[in-house]
């Protein structure tokens, strides 16, 4: 564990250095964005916040004055959790707002919620909508910074970040290693944006699912495409599994829970598929029983909360990448 | 007697595949002569020099939406006749899809009345196949075709009900009048946005399958043969749509089709990152589909070119993908749009041009879409390589959703006459 993304012979552990090049875009609105020294340069960013939020006094206040909105039009306890300390812990004023997307209101509200939020001059607006682009669309009606937390079936690119630095730090590299996805891959922003930073990062990756829930093109972004679990998760060096959105998806997409427990629910004899040292993921909030084993989810091989803990890091990284100002030049 | 005569265009008349040099004689708003070669001796009335033109009939756009009566803030019947004859369209098929919806003889009549009033193009109003759109109830196809609608059509929506059609076709043939049916499978295109493939699934938007199309394309041809309508399938956008209307055609001189401008000169990737401008019904699909949709036109498979234009407000368009409205306005640009196909070498000038002018009459059974002696003098002056660039701003439609923003064009047209009245001419008011 715990071991650099930083290239050798670079200083770390303080936060910001003086020398960190300002990172190139205004926005964070997917992973799609960025290339593969973008991200490694968030990633190094974000390994020098892990250890702000273990320290007694945590904050490192390099966004004192600015004002950061979380804009949820979906509800994500966690997420918005996730993006308020790490915002507070950078000493920004944070505000939460939560908006009810009714069928009367749709009509207007995205726009209409972004003039009226960018008249109150905020820096950043972290975003999460149902729908596909509605990040990117409100992203060119404000004037501050937008942070994408999830559009839709789109893209979640800090929970791609945050999975990748997880995987660095138990794995100590990203190259050569061999990550299994798998679950709803057709609805899923997380597989999304995490085959996009994978396949950046020269990681080979597989998804897993039932023909049903394996959206049309996907052998175009994924290395594999598997649709008998054990065989997917062969020799893996990372399982990372999804929320399946069961409710939705039962009686069409799948027949049943316990028969997709069954055939793609994550247990320890198609663990042992896996290589030894496999480490377990799962974006959250988890179905236990329905795509994971309990004792999986809060076995040994799970780095779940680790990935939590990564979230507030990366995301400490992602606001500090985008808001701080530059360190002034020593005369 | 008021007369004209145009002197020393190119003249093109699909009716007779003539394309050369000619004389266009015009007396009391109907065509007198069509003379090939130069000019004869003067015959009195008004004389235009057309040198360097091209002389086609008007064009004949089968499917338009206007906002009137009941969302006249989307597009009139008068801002409709601006756009039109700007785009060289000397008449255009009237969408059912207002408010009310057309479904009644009063109402077709008053379609009429508004836009003799207020048009400067003609108008033909579509009626209703079920009553309010709503997929149930057949409408009064004679006394419909009585007050003036030209064929019957639900316009934006699509009838599922294999039963319903059937009598509908059947009523429908009963009056012969023709049925233009927009086919899409409900619960195939599910809530799909876009066309169903890579691109969709990288944008994380819901696919919509060319089957769809093709499983009601299908279907209504072979209730089309039972029955013995004239069916027109609305715009078809799927390779496969082709090779189906093409085995269809081989045994049934009574089923037709057309294609949006959209489909044959976009594709998908044209959504780039979520512009709902781009968001149209049948969805933009792949290259391979747009280039058997233009070899499906010149192997006459496809008959007819529309320009599918569709006002749709800001207010429905500046919204996350998904949750946008779906068309493009195309009055203005559906000429100079099809003319890329000329310019490119995939398609002649002629074949083109019969596409958006003689197949829609002979379909809705007009005397226009013609040069004969005879027919209503409907025609545009053209200049086939005019250069332009579409503005937004510039267009005549009350709504701006152009799915050719920017897009440089060449081939514009100089002026439109209707019924030997010239109603647009290019940096002058209509004389």
């Amino acid at each position: 564990m715990a071991q650099s993304v930083r290239p050798a012979g670079t200083s770390g552990g303080s936060g910001r250095s003086p020398e960190r090049p300002p990172f190139p875009h205004r926005h964070l609105l997917g992973i799609s964005q960025l290339n593969q020294h973008d991200i490694m340069a968030l990633l190094a960013r974000a390994e020098a916040m892990i250890p702000i939020s273990r320290q007694p006094r945590k904050v490192l206040p390099t966004l004192t004055g600015k004002t950061q909105i979380n804009l949820f039009f979906e509800p994500s306890t966690r997420t918005q959790a996730s993006f308020e300390i790490a915002g507070k812990r950078l000493g920004a004023l944070v505000v939460n707002m939560s908006v009810k997307t009714s069928s009367v209101t749709k009509g207007e509200t995205l726009i209409d919620t972004a003039a009226t939020l960018n008249a109150m001059q905020p820096d950043v607006i972290i975003v999460r909508h149902s729908a596909a682009g509605a990040v990117e669309l409100l992203s060119q009606k404000v004037g501050c910074s937008v942070v994408n937390a999830g559009d839709g079936a789109h893209e979640h690119p800090t929970q791609a970040l945050l999975d990748a630095l997880t995987i660095h730090q138990h794995k100590g590299r990203l190259s050569g290693l061999t990550v299994a996805i798998c679950g709803d891959i057709a609805n899923s922003r997380v597989a999304r944006s995490n085959l996009l930073l994978l396949g950046a990062m020269h990681v080979r990756t597989r998804v897993i699912a039932p023909r049903t829930l394996l959206p049309r093109g996907i052998e175009h972004l994924a290395s594999e495409v598997f649709t008998d679990m054990q065989a997917g998760l062969d020799g893996a060096d990372v399982v990372m599994m999804l929320r399946l959105q069961h409710e939705r998806a039962s009686g069409r997409m799948i027949p049943s829970v316990r028969e997709y427990y069954r055939f793609y629910g994550l247990d320890a004899e198609k663990l042992a598929r896996a290589k030894p040292d496999a480490i377990v993921m799962h974006p959250g909030p988890m179905n236990r029983g329905v795509e994971i084993d309990p004792a999986i989810a809060d076995g040994g091989r799970s780095v779940i909360t680790d990935q939590v803990e990564m979230g507030v890091a990366v995301r400490m990284a992602v606001l500090d990448a985008l808001l701080a100002e530059p360190a002034p030049v020593a005369a | 007697m008021s007369a004209l005569t145009v002197i020393n265009a190119r003249i093109i008349d699909p009716a007779s595949n003539f394309d050369g040099l000619g004389t266009l004689r015009v007396e009391d708003g109907m065509i007198a002569a069509l003379t090939p070669g130069a000019a004869p001796a003067g015959a009195g009335g008004e004389v235009i020099d057309a040198r360097g033109l091209v002389l086609a009939p008007g064009l004949i756009d089968m499917r338009v939406f206007t906002g009137e009566p009941g969302r006249e803030y989307r597009e009139t019947l008068q801002s409709a006749g601006e756009a039109a004859a700007a785009g060289g369209v000397t008449s255009f098929v009237a969408m059912p899809d207002t408010l009310p919806v057309i479904d009644d003889g009063a109402l077709v009549d008053f379609v009429l009345r508004r836009a003799r009033a207020t048009c400067k193009v003609n108008v033909l109003p579509a009626a209703a196949i079920t009553k309010g759109l709503a997929g149930e109830e057949i409408t009064e196809f004679g006394l419909l075709k009585e007050s003036g609608a030209v064929c019957l059509s639900d316009g934006r929506r699509s009838i599922q009900s294999s039963g319903l059609l059937r009598s509908a076709f059947t009523y429908a043939a009963n009056f012969d009048l023709p049925v233009v049916h927009h086919v899409v499978d409900a619960s195939l295109a599910g809530d799909g946005v876009m066309n169903e493939g890579l691109f969709a699934t990288v944008l994380g938007l819901k696919g919509i399958p060319a089957e769809a199309e093709t499983i009601p394309l299908a279907r209504d041809l072979q209730l089309a043969a039972l029955t013995g309508v004239r069916y027109h399938a609305a715009q078809i956008s799927a390779a496969r749509s082709v090779d189906i209307m093409a085995a269809e055609k081989r045994r049934n001189d009574r089923v037709t089709c057309g294609v949006s401008i959209n489909n044959l000169s976009l594709n998908e990737n044209d959504v780039g990152s979520y512009r709902t401008f781009f968001k149209l019904s049948p969805p933009l699909r792949s290259e391979d589909d747009r280039r058997a949709l233009v070899d499906g036109l010149k192997a006459g498979v496809i008959d007819v070119i529309h320009s599918d234009h569709d006002p749709q407000d800001t207010e429905v368009k500046r919204q996350p993908f998904a949750e946008a409205s779906d068309g493009a306005v195309g009055l203005e640009t559906l000429l100079a749009a099809a003319l890329r196909l000329v310019h490119s070498d995939d398609a002649d000038l002629l074949t083109v041009l019969r596409a958006m002018t003689l197949r829609p009459a002979e379909i809705l059974g007009l005397p226009s879409g013609r040069l004969a002696a005879g027919a209503p003098a409907d025609f545009v002056l053209l200049d086939l390589d005019y250069p332009w660039q579409v503005k937004e701003a510039e267009l005549r439609s009350r709504s701006r959703n152009t799915s050719f923003e920017g897009a440089r064009l060449a081939g514009k047209v100089m002026a439109t006459f209707v019924g030997g009245r010239k109603v647009y001419g290019l940096g002058g008011e209509p004389a």
